[in-house]
């Protein structure tokens, strides 16, 4: 019994990172409707900015997030600016292609500049601490903070979204860009701080994803799916039930994984599809898919 | 006033084409086994470009997920074959319909997903797929398993005429998707698609059912793209999960071929496989790199020149490959009914 507690805990503090992996592609897709296909890549390609940062500078991780996440973010307002925003229009096709040929160049480049050899970060000895709840119920200190800074970035989202000029700006050219264009804001500047931000969320998750369990230039399309998985299971257009479709898909893995370690992702997508099948607006939406 | 298909220059080339594929045909007497080898390659390409082309450039149905048809005919072929003694070649048309018959649920499922979310849905189904096959113990789990050399030595006794037959077929199931294509836009399903693509909302309110059209060429795609897929892995007789199911060789190449040949025409996808193959005979040690400058390139067509190099011939030159522009034919007298023209619309 308190094994299978402790695979649902795991599960929930796992779906905090993927409901991370999630609120940056639910942000963009929500201001300019473009699903960027190497948001993936680009969460591994944060995840080794991190690693050459606590390496060439000898940082631990959670300060290597104050150069990468500023970094990231530019990255995104250029990426936006120079490359994204000459494809946003009524044709799905050009964001669609533009992202996934930016998926296979990330995912090469990263291959040829680090090898296909797995990598991790070092967090020192908070990596293996735990507290007991209970007898035989434990929860890791690592996870129980990716958890609960996740909970912090989708607050903080949250926040930004509803309470902000900027978040004004995002729903406006998200409701009616022409009209927001209408009424003085510039759309590729709002759409190009809208990726930025996602960027720094993405930059925050794959920090934490290195300091989590190794990784490799290959595994970005895989975390894209997470994040995707966690969007649909939550329901477009909804922060906190995003991180709700996060847990959910943590959940499944969890204990698909229980069940035969083989099963942990496929448990994932099946969860996925069922929600699909049956819900397909999500769990909880509040807009139309 | 009338409105063709046809006209003169592309039946000239029509009968060009003829010409070639007689050429192409006799390639056992003309050419090495190495040259055999490449233009099975070509082919198989051409094909899945072509197919992809369909689903994305005519229904829009943006697919990053048809490595998933791929593998699944790669599979049934081995399954048939291994399992239940079906011969090989017999077991290509059938992995075809058995991946038909399955996409029929995969589309009731991902066409909830609209635009951009179909993409990563069709994703999702192709990871799903790879990673039940890897569940398979019959068929060599996650590291895969060969065609056993019975099953290998049944399609014909000399290795020889094997490998002439792989190509023949090779050969013949390329065109047959190009023709199948060709017909598939020339038929009132071919005008509901260009409805579609123009402007899905006004296709839809002038009658166009345009689920039911999107949905058939979807189950068409699954056809065709698992039978290439079944032929590509009789040639390598090895199959493996990560093989099979490979976003890089199944869909990056692919949609690459089919931006930089030029997306929404049927040439398109013909005219990027050979660029793409005359440029990996010079670029091939590369590897990575090689696909790394491929999708520069990709991105970079597809922000200047969005129609592709295809494209770009036929802005200069109004000259099409296949007949499939319906032009009009202004003619000094109006006769509405003109006899025994079945181009006619």
């Amino acid at each position: 019994m308190t094994d299978w507690i402790n695979v649902i805990v795991q599960g929930v503090l796992v779906g905090g990172l993927y409901a991370m992996f999630a609120a940056g592609l639910s942000l963009i897709f929500g201001v300019m409707r473009l699903v960027n296909i190497a948001h993936g890549d680009l969460i591994v390609l944060a995840a080794y900015l991190a690693l050459v940062t606590t390496q060439s500078l000898g940082l631990d991780p959670l300060s290597a997030m104050l150069i990468v996440v500023p970094l990231m973010a530019a990255i995104g307002y250029a990426l936006q600016w120079f490359v994204l925003n000459r494809t946003l229009g009524d044709d799905l096709l050009p964001p669609l292609l533009v992202t996934f040929g930016l998926s296979v160049i990330i995912q090469n480049t990263l291959q040829e500049l680090f090898t296909a050899d797995p990598q991790k970060l070092q967090a020192g000895a908070i990596e293996v601490a735990s507290l007991s709840v209970v007898e035989g119920i434990n929860i890791g200190v690592l996870p129980l903070l990716q958890f609960a800074l996740a909970v912090i970035v989708i607050a903080a989202l949250q926040l930004v979204f509803y309470r902000t000029a900027l978040g004004r700006a995002f729903r406006a050219t998200a409701d009616d860009s022409a009209v927001a264009q209408l009424m003085g804001l510039d759309n590729r500047h709002v759409f190009a701080l809208a990726m930025a931000l996602s960027l720094a969320v993405v930059a925050i998750a794959g920090v934490l994803l290195a300091v989590r369990a190794n990784f490799d230039p290959t595994i970005g399309p895989a975390r894209l799916i997470f994040g995707f998985e966690a969007v649909i299971i939550g329901g477009l257009g909804s922060l906190w039930g995003t991180l709700a479709g996060g847990i959910m898909l943590g959940v499944a893995q969890a204990i698909g994984a229980k069940l035969d370690p083989g099963w942990q992702i496929l448990a994932g997508h099946l969860a996925f599809l069922v929600v699909l099948a049956i819900r397909p607006q999500g769990l909880f939406s509040k807009v139309q898919g | 006033m009338n409105v063709r298909f046809s006209d003169r220059p592309a039946r000239v080339t029509l009968a060009s084409v003829a010409v070639a594929l007689i050429a192409l045909a006799a390639a056992p007497w003309w050419g090495g086994r190495d040259d055999l080898r490449l233009l099975a390659e070509i082919y198989a390409y051409v094909a899945l470009a072509s197919l992809w082309n369909l689903l994305a450039g005519y229904a829009g149905l943006v697919s990053v997920g048809q490595q998933a048809y791929v593998g699944l005919g790669a599979y049934l072929l081995f399954a048939l074959t291994i399992l239940l003694g079906v011969p090989p070649l017999i077991a290509i048309p059938l992995a075809g319909v058995i991946a038909a018959l399955l996409s029929l649920p995969v589309a009731a499922l991902i066409f909830r997903l609209r635009g951009h979310y179909f993409a990563i849905g069709t994703w999702i189904v192709a990871e799903v797929f790879r990673l039940l096959a890897s569940q398979v113990s019959v068929l060599g789990g996650g590291s895969g398993t060969s065609l056993p050399v019975g099953i290998v030595t049944s399609i014909a006794g000399t290795r020889q005429t094997r490998e002439f037959l792989i190509y023949w077929i090779a050969l013949t199931l390329m065109v047959a998707i190009l023709i199948a294509i060709v017909l598939l836009l020339r038929s009132r399903y071919g005008l509901a698609l260009r409805a579609i693509r123009d402007n899905e909302l006004a296709a839809q309110s002038n009658g166009v059912n345009v689920t039911r059209v999107k949905l058939i060429v979807y189950v068409i795609t699954a056809l065709g793209t698992a039978m290439v897929g079944a032929l590509i892995f009789l040639q390598k007789l090895r199959i493996s999960p990560d093989a099979a199911f490979s976003v890089n060789d199944w869909t990056a190449f692919v949609i690459f071929i089919t931006v930089i040949g030029g997306i929404g025409r049927v040439e398109g996808p013909i005219v990027g496989t050979l660029v793409f193959f005359l440029l990996r005979q010079f670029l091939a040690d590369l590897g990575t790199i090689y696909l790394i400058m491929l999708g520069v390139v990709a991105i970079v067509v597809m922000l200047k020149a969005p129609k592709g190099l295809w494209g770009l011939v036929v802005e200069h030159f109004g000259f099409q490959l296949f007949p499939l522009e319906r032009r009009v034919v202004l003619t000094p007298t109006v006769r509405p009914r003109e006899s025994g023209d079945p181009d006619k619309m």
